[in-house]
């Protein structure tokens, strides 16, 4: 057991902390240090990951040839932490670097993996994900979404929901039925789909937030060329599966950081919140409550690092892998509700208020967290999962 | 960075659960529950000959000269097979003489405890049940060239099994409590100390109140610095904590496995019960935890280990996890289990007890958090 870093490990934390002290952008506090890409913040955004790209740092674990810099998981978490400490802007085109891009470098041809990663890195393309539909959510197998081979071209009818990012997506990851005969896992394509092929439609879909950072995807006969297939025809199932794996951890590693971000803030606002005439943070629940968050937020932290271990030393990874998902929507949401909490009737306000806490951002991060343990695999599937495959209890 | 044990320490653990599992039964841990002592001499000696006695004692003391990391692995093991006796006891005690005794008294006890010539036990708190400095009343007077200790000390382990005490006591008052604290090493069998073994609700830990009446030790009883004690005790709780986590990881570990199994052969309505979702996602809920507390555990090992700044904050952050995990995960064994794990004869009980001693001692989850508070400068 060791915590100590390599003298490179610790030449590149340095190195990242001088460039996030002179480079993150001083008017980025007015986004309201949002842990989820808000719409007025976009441009921003891409200028941002375009700005952490020629630096270097993004897409660290990523091979040199197709735009990464051929690192391990300790220096992805070294820059990780150090963003944290800096509570730097989130990255815009988080689907592609958390999941098509990894997916594609696992399962592409030599041609998709000149052609992709590296441009989702520079934030160039941005992707969404193309899996639920409105009959198939927690039961994704059963996705309808049908593609018809017509020469070289599969034509491609159907829809798609809840798809984040699609109204500002250039490509997409799609999930596809191409063969309704054979058993549901069993026939079911993973597609690169650009955003702009006729057919393509996108409608935004308002939230719970009144923001419409999500969509329905419609699909009619569209027109994908068969190179734009990703890991083999009708092997689209194990493809996504390995897309949800990236996601659990690459991006649970970022989903952590950001936690603690947020949990900083949270400290922040408390000491500046007073509750019967003194400081929240002088209040012995509140105290209670807080610490339990910070060592909840650490707790994640090392199961993240033992997890982390597990792949350096190219091990399988353990029941320890499959738990961040779920621990950090518990934590993240129990976050938002003492961020209300501590509000006291300051709650009630919202965004526009002049006397509103932080101009209401915690209303915004309060309301959005509801979607954690839906998007991503619901809490109860994740349950599922550790019950079945880790503890080996029998299918439902 | 490398987040895991090495191949040493896995072999450790593959030792330790091979050698529980013969040495250590149900059978066993249930005769030790029903009898004073808690151990047998047999056992200890097995005990002294595994090296575990002085695991974490230099071996110019007769120790095996290891870390606390590797404490951790021996201590999950033990929680495992919930294994009664005074092991925790004397490590209390070992840790107390080393972080504050000379070089003289270690040579001369940690020797014998690794050799498991001695038990030494630490006789920390009292009637008042506080962790701090201010609980500390049991007086001890400069006296003839030495001193006379006089107070209650009560919740103390296996003192009717050890040979001496680390008896906590106040040689000054003053306006910080934590000055005036200072460490005595006083014999069980000196003339006015009286031992009362208690009846406890965890029978696999048994605890005594121990009466000092006007105890007198020579000068060389002070272990360490006079007025200076609460330091080093301080340190001794610490570590001690987190052994006490790692075994209650193990315990909790136990209950998850043995609970998975019942899950998977109980049938009910036609199908292992294990199936329905509302046992599914609770042994799910058990998993978390259990990976938490272990995180934190560990994390707290290596800390106390490297004595890095932050290893007080990742004590407490490991002690509060761990102690509500433990106790959620022993109740939820049950629960899962049904009606046979509410009964004697069932193993599950053992866990649930033990999780509620551990979870009480050297302060609970509120305790700890607040401490968190503190440490975090809320």
């Amino acid at each position: 057991m060791d915590f100590t870093l390599t003298p490179a490990q610790e030449a590149l934390r340095k190195r990242v902390r001088a460039w996030l002290t002179a480079n993150i952008p001083a008017d980025w506090k007015k986004f309201g240090l949002s842990e989820v890409p808000r719409p007025e913040a976009y441009d921003f955004l891409r200028t941002w990951q375009k700005t952490l790209h020629d630096a270097g740092f993004i897409g660290l674990t990523w091979p040199k040839e197709y735009g990464g810099q051929s690192l391990t998981f300790v220096e992805e978490m070294v820059l990780q932490e150090e963003m944290a400490l800096q509570k730097a802007p989130p990255v815009l085109n988080i689907l592609g670097v958390g999941m098509a891009g990894p997916t594609i470098v696992a399962y592409g041809t030599e041609e998709q993996k000149q052609r992709y990663p590296a441009k989702i890195l520079s934030c160039e393309e941005i992707w969404c994900q193309g899996y639920s539909e409105p009959n198939s959510g927690s039961d994704l197998a059963s996705l309808q979404t049908r593609a018809v081979k017509d020469g070289e071209h599969w034509v491609i009818n159907g829809q798609k929901v809840w798809t984040s990012l699609a109204h500002i997506a250039d490509w997409m990851m799609l999930l596809a039925r191409t063969d309704p005969q054979a058993p549901k896992h069993k026939g079911i394509t993973y597609f690169l789909l650009d955003m702009k092929s006729p057919g393509v439609t996108v409608k935004p879909l308002k939230q719970i937030t009144g923001d419409a950072e999500f969509n329905e995807v419609f699909f009619d006969n569209v027109r994908v060329h068969e190179r734009h297939v990703l890991g083999g025809v009708n092997n689209g199932w194990a493809v996504g599966l390995t897309t949800l794996m990236y996601e659990r951890l690459a991006l649970g590693f970022g989903l952590q950081v950001r936690l603690r971000i947020t949990l900083e803030s949270l400290v922040d606002m408390a000491k500046r919140m007073e509750k019967n005439g003194r400081a929240i943070t002088k209040d012995p629940v509140m105290r209670q409550k807080l610490a339990a968050l910070w060592i909840d937020t650490e707790a994640l932290k090392y199961t993240g690092a033992r997890a982390v271990t597990k792949l350096l030393r190219g091990e399988l990874p353990g029941p320890e892998a499959s738990t961040g998902k779920m621990g950090w929507v518990e934590t993240h949401q129990r976050l938002q509700e003492l961020a209300m909490e501590i509000q006291g009737p300051y709650a009630l306000l919202g965004r526009g208020a002049d006397v509103a806490v932080d101009n209401g951002a915690w209303q915004y991060s309060f309301l959005r967290s509801r979607a954690n343990s839906i998007e991503g695999g619901t809490t109860e599937i994740q349950k599922n999962i550790i019950g079945e495959r880790v503890l080996g209890l029998p299918k439902g | 960075m490398d987040f895991g044990f090495n191949a040493d320490q896995e072999m450790l653990r593959a030792t330790a659960r091979k050698f529980l599992e013969n040495e250590c039964t149900s059978e066993f841990v249930r005769a030790r529950m029903a009898e004073d002592p808690g151990f047998t001499p047999e056992f200890w000696t097995k005990l002294a000959e595994q090296g575990w006695l002085g695991l974490v004692y230099p071996e110019a003391y007769g120790g095996a000269g290891l870390g606390f990391v590797d404490l951790t692995v021996l201590m999950e093991e033990m929680g495992r097979a919930v294994m009664p006796g005074p092991f925790f006891s004397t490590l209390l005690g070992g840790l107390a003489i080393l972080e504050a005794g000379s070089d003289a008294q270690k040579k001369e006890w940690l020797t014998k405890i690794a050799g498991g010539e001695a038990r030494v036990t630490l006789a920390w708190t009292e009637p008042n049940a506080r962790w701090d400095a201010a609980g500390v009343t049991t007086t001890a007077k400069a006296s003839g060239g030495g001193f006379t200790l006089s107070g209650t000390k009560l919740f103390v382990p296996d003192a009717h099994v050890a040979k001496a005490l680390v008896v906590v006591a106040r040689t000054r008052e003053g306006k910080n409590p934590e000055e005036g604290v200072s460490l005595f090493l006083v014999p069980t069998n000196a003339r006015g100390v009286s031992v009362k073994l208690l009846p406890t609700m965890d029978q696999t830990r048994k605890l005594c109140e121990v009466k000092l009446s006007d105890v007198s030790v020579p000068a060389g009883a002070l272990l360490g610095q006079k007025d200076s004690g609460w330091a080093p005790l301080a340190r001794v709780v610490e570590r001690a904590m987190v052994a006490l986590c790692a075994e209650m990881c193990g315990g909790a570990q136990k209950v998850l496995d043995m609970t998975t199994e019942y899950a998977k052969i109980r049938i009910a309505f036609g199908k292992p019960i294990g199936s329905y979702q509302g046992v599914k996602h609770k042994a799910a809920d058990m998993l978390v935890d259990i990976e938490n507390a272990k995180s934190l555990t560990y994390y707290a090992a290596w800390a106390v280990d490297e004595n890095v700044p932050e290893a007080p904050l990742a004590a407490s952050m490991a002690k509060a996890y761990t102690s509500d995990a433990f106790r959620k995960v022993s109740g939820a064994g049950i629960q899962l289990h049904g009606g046979i794990g509410f009964t004697w004869e069932h193993d599950l009980h053992l866990y649930f007890k033990r999780a509620k001693s551990s979870e009480a001692t050297f302060g609970d989850a509120t305790f700890h958090r607040e401490k968190v508070a503190q440490l975090i400068n809320l």
